[in-house]
């Protein structure tokens, strides 16, 4: 007899199959992206889920926590898009150029795309696709399965390009809503392409309704030319149930810098996975990432900052305040390459557990293949400090209010990071609100 | 012309070997036959006059194994491993039966004299006896227990133990003479299911040392083991299981070397410590085996699990090494922190030059209460190798007031190695603190600069500030080791300047 080992698929792999089978007609793109899609699907297929013995999902089994694949989602109806124009109420009010996209698909007609600022290009992904004029695969993340999941299903999304030179003063703001009640699955892919000089602040909203389990896989990828400046603030504030898996790519040239805060509150399951390589001398990269937990919440956040040229410095900051039973992972590698001298890198990890069903796992890692260099990280996990509480509430401040206060202070600084004065000023208001529901 | 010369003769110095050890002993030997099956685990068991309990043990540990698969999560390199293609037992063949030191092949002795390793007990007391009160520490007496390839084949200073209570023995008399200690705490911190070498071990180990203290006692001794690989293409298997009783102290030293050989060759040893109430364990190592040639041909591969348990209350466990040598090192010293306000401790220096890997560190595993670990690891790594420090700490749910402290720093010399840290800090429980710290950086030319203008060379001056950077670790080994280590980190870097 013949003992062919074979892996037992779980439920959401044989759903996930034969989403596709049937799906991959129906998606967007030319011939090429055809051919690409299917390659990253049988790559996909091979490994299937990611588990704990995959070292970059060590403590998020996914296997475990995808329990089935959810139809891809329909295309939103009128009552669906009316919900997509109250979507990313977070930064109601302020002047950000809106970019909406519901269900997984880039409603124009939501969007503000009038005036545009010069320099800057706006269209649809599955516009791109179809025209075979966008790369599909995502090259940093290499062979992680999510994102070969992204590559084989994503339908749409923006790509933005910001010609040469050009700075935009008003902030663009991707607003990504899930509207249905309905569990659905959507896979978005958008691009951004900033010119050597150029200038752009990015800001990123997730959300969608807490009674749908629902999923999605979203990624971005970002091109930051030589000289120019990105700031990129993401919000995964998604429903309550939902899963959402985001994969993130830069690739920072000669003398650009990239600021990037990150800001986790909603969802189910989240993890947030982003590569940063560095590619040009002098390149700078600041990471400040954030994830308020409570309830029955998992968060990772994975972070792979890679240095291939010399003189390049990178700054991350990644704070948890975990809750309830919630899970907070972080892991960090800083990736020094070959002949990349003079790297200046830091990492700093810190988790707030305020339960003792609480759990945070930490990760940094350091990788370094070069001498000439300066690299750290340090990580901290601990309870609110009782004497600094005490200290408050000597003074009269009641104990929950003093809590409040500690936790400000302590992601005050992912928060701080953001330029922007108005947007800091509504990310300070969102996370007030988030002290407000632990009462 | 003489600075030209003097430059040649450096640099042919670079390119021989600086491994003082590389020496083989030439002596008979028996052996178990080539490869590994249920016979050769009985053939070990019955060259040991194992009773039936240790041949069923290690039987089922062999069955295990055959259903394990090797580990490749570590960050090192190298060809698959012909477990078929070893020699699992290798013994210097007794000319009679052995009753003294003095009948001990001679040549067996002279490895151990070349290696500075006194087994002859007079040796320590022909000197200058220090007087009473002003105790010279370098002459302090040490109780050795040599192993040679499969076999130990002397333990000194055993009546002298035997006063005080100790066992020091090796284990394979244990089995036969103390099996009751032995059936109870052999594979009780490492089990025979643990991983893949710790499972190959617990089917074909040889020998190795055996002691336990009894409550209260406080060793009078410094207790050592010194492993040699002698024979060629033999894995040594070595176990080593301590056990302090309730309030007890023991301070225990543990040196390993090896000949120069062009093929690689498999070391997989289990160490367990049982600390039970009060008691303390101090395990000291200075790892050289052979590191390979310059082109990275030959060398040890060091795939070793060694784990404490700190079962008892207010119990330490403190673990220091010193790791240069082997080609590649798989080795995580370990603390279970099970009684409450138990500590462990790791102080690692891992030095690594030419091609070779390490994969080294420790994990501290809080259960109890207000258990407390520290953790300081050095990484120096020149020349064409990999150096990389992997951590795990983590608190369970029920130990509150758990602490860590974590500090481990690498140093790089030259831009063709490389220097990783990979900890793990896995918090279930608000109430534990920990910290972690790591940098990575060369050492700084102006400091250099600095040592230089004094009058030191080059060398020289790499030399004193590595030693500083390792000053930590260095303390915390007993004086005699100190000064060894101290003396092998300068010969490991010889060479991996400029």
């Amino acid at each position: 007899m013949n003992a062919e080992i074979r892996p037992v698929k779980t439920a959401a792999e044989i759903g996930l199959a034969d989403l596709f089978a049937s799906a991959r007609d129906s998606l967007p793109g030319g011939r090429n992206a055809e051919a690409i899609r299917r390659d990253a699907f049988d790559r996909f297929a091979v490994q299937g889920l990611p588990h704990s013995r995959i070292e970059a999902w060590k403590y998020t089994d996914l296997r475990r926590l995808l329990r089935d694949a959810k139809p891809l989602v329909q295309r939103p109806d009128a009552p669906a898009r009316s919900v997509g124009r109250e979507a990313g109420a977070v930064f109601a009010g302020l002047a950000l150029r809106r970019l909406v996209i519901v269900d997984g698909a880039f409603a124009p007609e939501l969007s503000d795309l009038t005036g545009l600022d010069a320099g800057v290009a706006v269209r649809a992904t599955a516009e791109a696709l179809g025209a075979d004029e966008m790369v599909l695969p995502l090259e940093m993340a290499g062979t992680d399965a999510v994102a070969a999941l992204n590559t084989a299903f994503a339908a749409d999304g923006v790509v933005i390009t910001v010609a040469p030179g050009a700075v935009v003063e008003r902030p663009i703001h991707l607003v990504f809503v899930t509207t249905g009640t309905a569990p659905a699955a959507m896979f978005t892919r958008s691009r951004l392409e900033l010119g050597s000089g150029a200038a752009l602040t990015l800001v990123e909203t997730y959300e969608g309704p807490d009674q749908s389990d629902y999923q999605v896989n979203a990624a971005l990828q970002v091109d930051v030319g030589n000289e120019a400046r990105l700031d990129h603030l993401k919000i995964t504030g998604e429903g309550a149930a939902a899963l959402h898996i985001a994969t993130f790519e830069a690739s920072i040239g000669a003398g650009a810098s990239y600021r990037d805060i990150g800001i986790t509150t909603g969802g189910a399951v989240v993890r947030n996975q982003l590569f940063l390589r560095l590619t040009g001398e002098g390149a700078v990269a600041n990471v400040y990432q954030a994830s308020l937990l409570s309830g029955r919440q998992h968060a990772d956040t994975t972070l792979v900052v890679d240095h291939a040229a010399v003189g390049s410095q990178s700054r991350e900051v990644f704070k948890a305040v975990v809750d309830d039973e919630a899970r907070a992972v972080f892991q960090g590698r800083i990736t020094v390459q070959p002949g990349a001298q003079q790297t200046d890198a830091r990492m700093m990890a810190r988790a707030l557990l305020l339960s003792d069903e609480a759990v945070a796992n930490c990760k940094p890692e350091l990788e370094i293949f070069a001498d000439d260099v300066q690299c750290g990280h340090g990580t901290t996990t601990g309870a609110l400090d009782e004497q600094l509480k005490f200290y408050l509430m000597a003074r009269g401040i009641p104990e929950k209010q003093a809590e409040a206060l500690l936790i400000q202070a302590f992601v005050g600084e992912v928060i701080d990071a953001v330029a922007h004065d108005e947007l800091r000023e509504a990310l300070t208001q969102a996370m007030l609100d988030w002290l407000k529901e632990r009462d | 012309m003489a600075a030209v010369q003097e430059t040649i003769e450096q640099v042919r110095g670079i390119d021989v070997d600086q491994y003082r050890y590389g020496f083989e002993t030439l002596i008979d030997s028996e052996k178990a036959p080539k490869g590994l099956s249920e016979e050769t685990v009985k053939f070990i068991s019955q060259k040991k006059n194992e009773p039936d309990w240790m041949l069923q043990w290690r039987l089922e540990a062999y069955r295990r194994w055959l259903t394990m698969q090797e580990p490749t999560w570590a960050r090192v390199d190298y060809p698959r491993i012909d477990f078929q293609d070893l020699y699992y037992y290798a013994a210097p063949k007794p000319k009679k039966t052995v009753s003294s030191l003095d009948e001990i092949d001679p040549e067996i002795l002279k490895t151990y004299e070349k290696l500075g390793i006194p087994l002859r007990e007079v040796a320590m007391l022909e000197g200058v006896e220090p007087k009473p009160g002003e105790e010279d520490p370098a002459r302090r007496k040490i109780a050795v227990d040599a192993v040679f390839d499969s076999v130990s084949v002397a333990t000194t200073f055993k009546a002298e133990l035997k006063k005080a209570g100790v066992i020091f023995m090796p284990i394979s008399e244990a089995i036969r003479e103390h099996p009751e200690l032995v059936q109870k705490y052999l594979g009780s911190v490492v089990p025979t299911s643990d991983n893949f070498y710790a499972t190959l071990n617990s089917a074909v180990f040889s020998d190795g040392s055996f002691v336990y203290v009894p409550p209260g006692v406080r060793c009078p001794m410094e207790l050592s083991t010194y492993f040699r690989i002698n024979e060629r293409n033999t894995g040594q298997f070595e176990r080593t299981l301590i056990i302090a009783d309730k309030g007890s102290y023991v301070s225990y030293l543990e040196g390993c070397t090896a000949p120069q050989r062009d093929e690689n060759q498999l070391h997989a040893a289990v160490v367990e410590l049982v600390a039970l109430d009060d008691a303390e364990i101090k395990y000291s190592t200075v790892q050289n085996w052979y590191p390979g040639n310059s082109e990275g041909k030959g060398g040890i591969y060091n795939f070793v699990t060694k784990r404490g348990d700190c079962r008892g209350a207010n119990s330490k466990i403190s673990w220091t090494q010193v790791e240069t040598g082997s080609a590649i090192t798989w080795k995580y010293p370990s603390c279970i922190l099970r009684g409450d306000n138990s500590r462990g401790e790791f102080y690692s220096i891992a030095i690594s030059n030419g091609f070779q890997q390490v994969d080294s560190g420790t994990k501290m595993i809080h259960l109890g209460k207000n258990t407390s670990s520290r953790i300081i690891s050095k990484g120096i790594a020149a020349g064409k190798s990999q150096n990389t420090y992997r951590g795990l700490v983590t608190a369970h749910r029920k130990a509150t007031g758990a602490r860590n402290f974590t500090a481990c720093d690498s140093l790089l010399i030259g831009d063709k190695c490389g220097a990783h840290t990979v900890p793990y800090i896995e918090a279930k429980n608000s109430s534990a603190t920990f910290e972690h710290e790591a940098t990575t950086s060369k050492i700084s030319e102006d400091v250099l600069f600095y040592c230089i203008q004094r009058g030191l060379s080059q060398e020289e001056a790499v030399g004193l500030v590595v030693n500083g950077f390792v000053k930590d670790v260095l303390q915390q080994l007993p004086m005699e080791f100190a000064v060894e280590a101290q003396k092998l980190i300068s010969i490991s870097l010889e060479g991996s300047v400029g």
